[in-house]
């Protein structure tokens, strides 16, 4: 074995190793959280209200609660930030505005989601007058995914070639029609899976509904938008760290961990779908 | 008067810069109505360049600056505030490189036909059909018109491309190597139907395949780094091209 083959191996071996220890990791919490959580799943884990201190019963509404906050806020999020995208992408050029949304977007991307909660009290709590409610904090999660969602369209229009617009503009397409009618549809399934991972981080936050409109326990599910809501990861954390008998919510706190991955796993397997489905055929 | 009835486009000392380089230095060219020009040059020459500044591809590259005019019905095509859009609906153009749309076969024809306005479903089918026809892909395409425009090879996409300009009855179509990516029996398809839209359009069309620019073409403009070497009747040109140059060049003479 000369030298050139024993720094090959060396290599090779190193990133078999470094990839073993992250999958190892991986594996040992999925099992965990699987071994732990899946026994407590049950129909009546899913659709029931906790009771008696939460020691009992099941998470329904927490549930509830994340599901309608993180649509909702897809809802506020994914138009915008297409919307955002496209200028940026289509229409702006490259002027100083341009530079700065730029800018301004790369940076919101690195905020801490602590800091959008506390911008969520301030303006749309307390400033907007919502109160600790569903909007609230939908609007407060749309904030938070906006960046993502405009970097993951920025990145599909891109992909676009640009022979595809100039064939559209050299049928006599305005700029508007070749955006709409060629630019977008192609864009779209890179569009559908950065919406759908950035809805999925979205499910999973607990800082930025902190403040702005969960609740440690309801006994209604929201009537309307301005009502306060539980959500699954804020219960995960109640469970683990709040409660006053951590060790009987132990399979509770577990039950509702392995239902928010789920929860997530299925929006991704969505986006995954999605990108299967429409897989970029052949361009030129 | 007679003059601009006879020239369907003038281009007058036309000027492209890409940056600081000088690509186009000073084309005059004036395209009769209803005649083929063929436009050839080795690679690299501005044959591309060229038929962008028609209509007006480079608008939306800020590094590229135009000068000098290109009449079209009166107007000055380079001039800013000369609406594309209307340029573009009657300078039509094929791209060197097919660029069908992620649609069907018969969205990618009716496209044009839609963003322009028609309506009248059975009107928009009878033009797609006859524009492929026209551009002979009917034969291989009439069962399939729902068939994903990608699914076709390179040389199909190609007729695609040429229905899909067709389909709109522009006045002018620029075609830029339409036939690169054709087999010799498709290529002299597309020849014959070049010859028959005659009739109707004015056609410049950019080809590397100088036997195809004597076998089609009325016209032949000579294109040399960036300069219009030689321009005249297509068989006068073969015949007893004026400038040494082009005698070389149509002579494979280079280097
Ligand atoms: N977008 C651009 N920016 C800067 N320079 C360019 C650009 N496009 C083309 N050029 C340059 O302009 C010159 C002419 O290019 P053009 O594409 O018109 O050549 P062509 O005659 O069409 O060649 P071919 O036969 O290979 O297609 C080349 O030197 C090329 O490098
Ligand atoms: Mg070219």
């Amino acid at each position: 074995m000369n030298l050139r083959t024993f720094w090959m191996r060396l290599g090779l071996a190193s990133l078999v190793v470094c990839t073993l220890i992250v999958v190892a990791f991986m594996a040992a919490l999925l099992f965990d959280l699987s071994w732990q959580g899946i026994p407590v799943l049950s129909w009546e884990f899913l659709t029931e209200f906790p009771q008696k201190g939460m020691t009992e019963g099941g998470i329904w509404p927490a549930i509830f609660g994340t599901t309608a906050v993180t649509l909702l806020a897809t809802l506020l999020a994914a138009p915008l930030g297409v919307a955002c995208a496209v200028w940026l992408e289509e229409y702006a050029g490259e002027g100083w505005l341009t530079q700065l949304t730029r800018a301004a977007v790369r940076n919101l991307a690195g905020v801490p989601s602590i800091v959008y909660g506390l911008f969520g009290l301030a303006l749309f709590v307390q400033g907007m007058r919502m109160g600790a409610s569903v909007l609230a904090s939908a609007c407060t999660l749309a904030l938070l995914t906006l960046p993502a969602v405009i970097a993951t369209t920025q990145e599909a229009l891109r992909q676009v070639p640009r022979s595809l617009r100039e064939g559209a503009l050299a049928l006599g397409a305005t700029r508007w029609e070749t955006t709409y009618s060629i630019v977008l549809p192609a864009a779209l399934p890179g569009i559908l899976t950065g919406v759908i991972l950035a809805l999925s981080r979205a499910a999973g936050e607990t800082a930025p509904i902190l403040f702005t409109g969960v609740a440690f326990y309801t006994r209604y599910l929201p009537a309307s938008l301005f009502d306060e809501f539980m959500a699954l990861p804020y219960h995960l954390y109640i469970l683990a760290t709040q409660h006053h008998e951590p060790e009987a919510v132990r399979p509770i706190a577990y039950g509702t961990a392995i239902t928010l991955l789920l929860l997530v796993f299925l929006l991704n397997l969505g986006a995954f779908i999605l990108r299967a489905q429409y897989h970029p055929k052949k361009r030129l | 008067m007679a003059m601009e009835e006879q020239h369907c486009l003038q281009i007058e000392k036309l000027h492209v810069y890409a940056g600081a380089k000088h690509i186009l230095k000073g084309i005059s060219l004036n395209l009769p109505r209803h005649q083929i020009i063929a436009l050839i040059g080795p690679s690299g020459c501005g044959k591309t360049m060229l038929l962008r500044s028609i209509n007006r591809m480079h608008d939306l590259d800020p590094n590229i600056r135009l000068q000098g005019s290109i009449l079209f019905k009166g107007r000055n095509i380079l001039d800013p505030r000369v609406d594309p859009v209307w340029i573009r609906r009657h300078i039509g153009m094929v791209f060197q490189k097919p660029n069908p749309f992620a649609k069907s076969i018969f969205e990618n024809v009716a496209y044009g036909l839609k963003i322009n306005g028609l309506k009248d479903k059975a009107r928009i089918r009878a033009i797609v059909e006859e524009s492929l026809r026209r551009s002979y892909l009917w034969e291989e395409v009439k069962d399939e018109l729902d068939k994903s425009a990608l699914e076709l090879s390179g040389g199909q996409q190609q007729r695609l491309c040429l229905a899909r300009a067709i389909a709109v009855s522009p006045e002018v179509i620029l075609l830029d190597e339409p036939c690169s990516a054709l087999d010799p029996i498709s290529t002299a398809k597309v020849e014959e139907t070049l010859l028959s839209l005659r009739q109707m359009f004015t056609i410049l069309i950019v080809t590397h395949n100088l036997q195809q620019a004597r076998r089609i073409s009325d016209y032949t403009a000579f294109l040399y780094l960036g300069e219009l070497v030689e321009y005249g009747p297509t068989a006068q040109m073969f015949e007893q091209p004026q400038q040494e140059l082009t005698y070389n060049y149509l002579h494979g003479r280079f280097g």
